[in-house]
């Protein structure tokens, strides 16, 4: 029961996570804010993906105690995740060094005032 | 596009995909009825086949290497773009815009602050160390290392400034660094080559589980990518930092 309520929470809050992540993105009015915003998008796939993985009462994939044999969840998920959590770190680097380039030129941080097609 | 016709373009979106989220949601099988095979016959197979302790760092130096080869690469243009990119700031100076960021003052530190951090550098790197080289026994590997490590140069900044951080650590070297880590991943995938496998496939020697040289070649390959995280983390801080401080030798 307890497995249940983890699993269908997992999913309610990743998709809670994308909708208000993409609120911010829409609403946003400074493009580090938009660059903020796409990170909280992206931690809704981070928790969509441990929901995905997620076996209730199976512990993590680590064999150095627990017997060879025994079960745990799923390992290619947690891989999965913790280079995504790295990766997109860089991403977020590129995205804001091309945010201090669109200042330089425009002399503008919102993405309203902002031609972003012009450059 | 008007605010108002944006967020209602916005709300009209979002409902729609909770709603139709939320009936996908209600037909899963739960949690208890799925069954991944995948991720079974690894979890079952990786102590006796690999002799590693840890089927994390299995999928991703090995089962699934080339996935990670994607990643990495993902990871090199990433900071290779914001470099280029900002590099491109520092050159062309026009002098017309101040930093939007409104820089900080260069207030001094206090003491008990610049000591404590720079006591924290060395244990610092040494967990980094530890977290790189442990990944195939223990949960880490070359991409959590690689940023702890990358924070001991941050803090190096933090603690005192970035004349401190540029004269110790060598921008040449730390670029080399970066190379050697990206490139070091492939080549290690190309030694399967003399043996005629597939690329990345596990060749060395397997080692004795629970120590530290088990695994062949991937104990190697996390180096590899440790190498590469952290170059290509202290190069993100060499060019906004150096960015940061161009803007206001202007001002």
């Amino acid at each position: 029961m307890q497995g249940q309520i983890i699993f269908y929470a997992g999913f309610a809050v990743a998709v809670w996570l994308f909708l208000i992540g993409l609120y911010g993105i829409v609403s946003s009015r400074h493009l580090v804010h938009l660059c903020l915003s796409l990170t909280v998008v992206q931690a809704s796939t981070y928790v969509l993906l441990a929901v995905v993985g997620y076996r209730p009462g199976l512990p993590a994939p680590i064999f150095v105690t627990m017997p060879a044999t025994s079960s745990a969840v799923d390992p290619v998920i947690q891989a999965l995740m913790l280079t995504d959590v790295v990766v997109e770190a860089t991403v977020i680097a590129l995205l804001l060094s091309i945010t201090v380039r669109v200042h330089r030129r425009t002399a503008s941080a919102d993405p309203n005032e902002v031609d972003l097609m012009r450059g | 596009m008007s605010r108002i016709w944006r967020a209602t373009v916005f709300v009209t979106g979002a409902a729609g995909i909770a709603v139709l989220f939320g009936l996908v949601c209600g037909t899963l099988p739960g949690p208890l009825a799925v069954r991944n095979r995948y991720a079974e016959a690894i979890n079952s197979r990786v102590y006796a086949q690999r002799n590693v302790t840890d089927a994390v760092s299995a999928v991703n130096f090995d089962y699934r290497g080339f996935d990670t080869v994607g990643e990495e690469f993902i990871l090199f243009v990433s900071v290779l773009g914001s470099i280029s990119l900002l590099r491109m700031t520092s050159e062309k100076t026009d002098g017309l815009l101040r930093d939007a960021a409104e820089p900080s003052r260069d207030v001094p530190a206090s003491d008990a602050i610049r000591l404590w951090i720079l006591i924290m550098i060395a244990p610092k790197v040494l967990f980094g160390i530890y977290i790189v080289t442990h990944g195939q026994l223990t949960p880490g590997g070359g991409f959590q290392g690689g940023v702890i490590l990358a924070t001991a140069a941050l803090m190096l900044y933090l603690g005192e400034s970035f004349a401190v951080f540029r004269k110790v650590v060598s921008r040449p070297a730390v670029e080399i660094a970066e190379a050697v880590g990206a490139g070091g991943f492939l080549l290690l995938g190309m030694i399967a080559w003399f043996w005629g496998k597939p690329f990345l496939t596990n060749v060395l020697p397997l080692g004795k589980t629970h120590e530290l040289t088990s695994g062949g070649t991937m104990p190697l390959i996390s180096l590899a990518t440790g190498l590469e995280v952290t170059a290509g983390f202290v190069l993100l801080l060499f060019a906004f930092l150096e960015e940061t401080l161009t803007v206001r030798g202007e001002e």
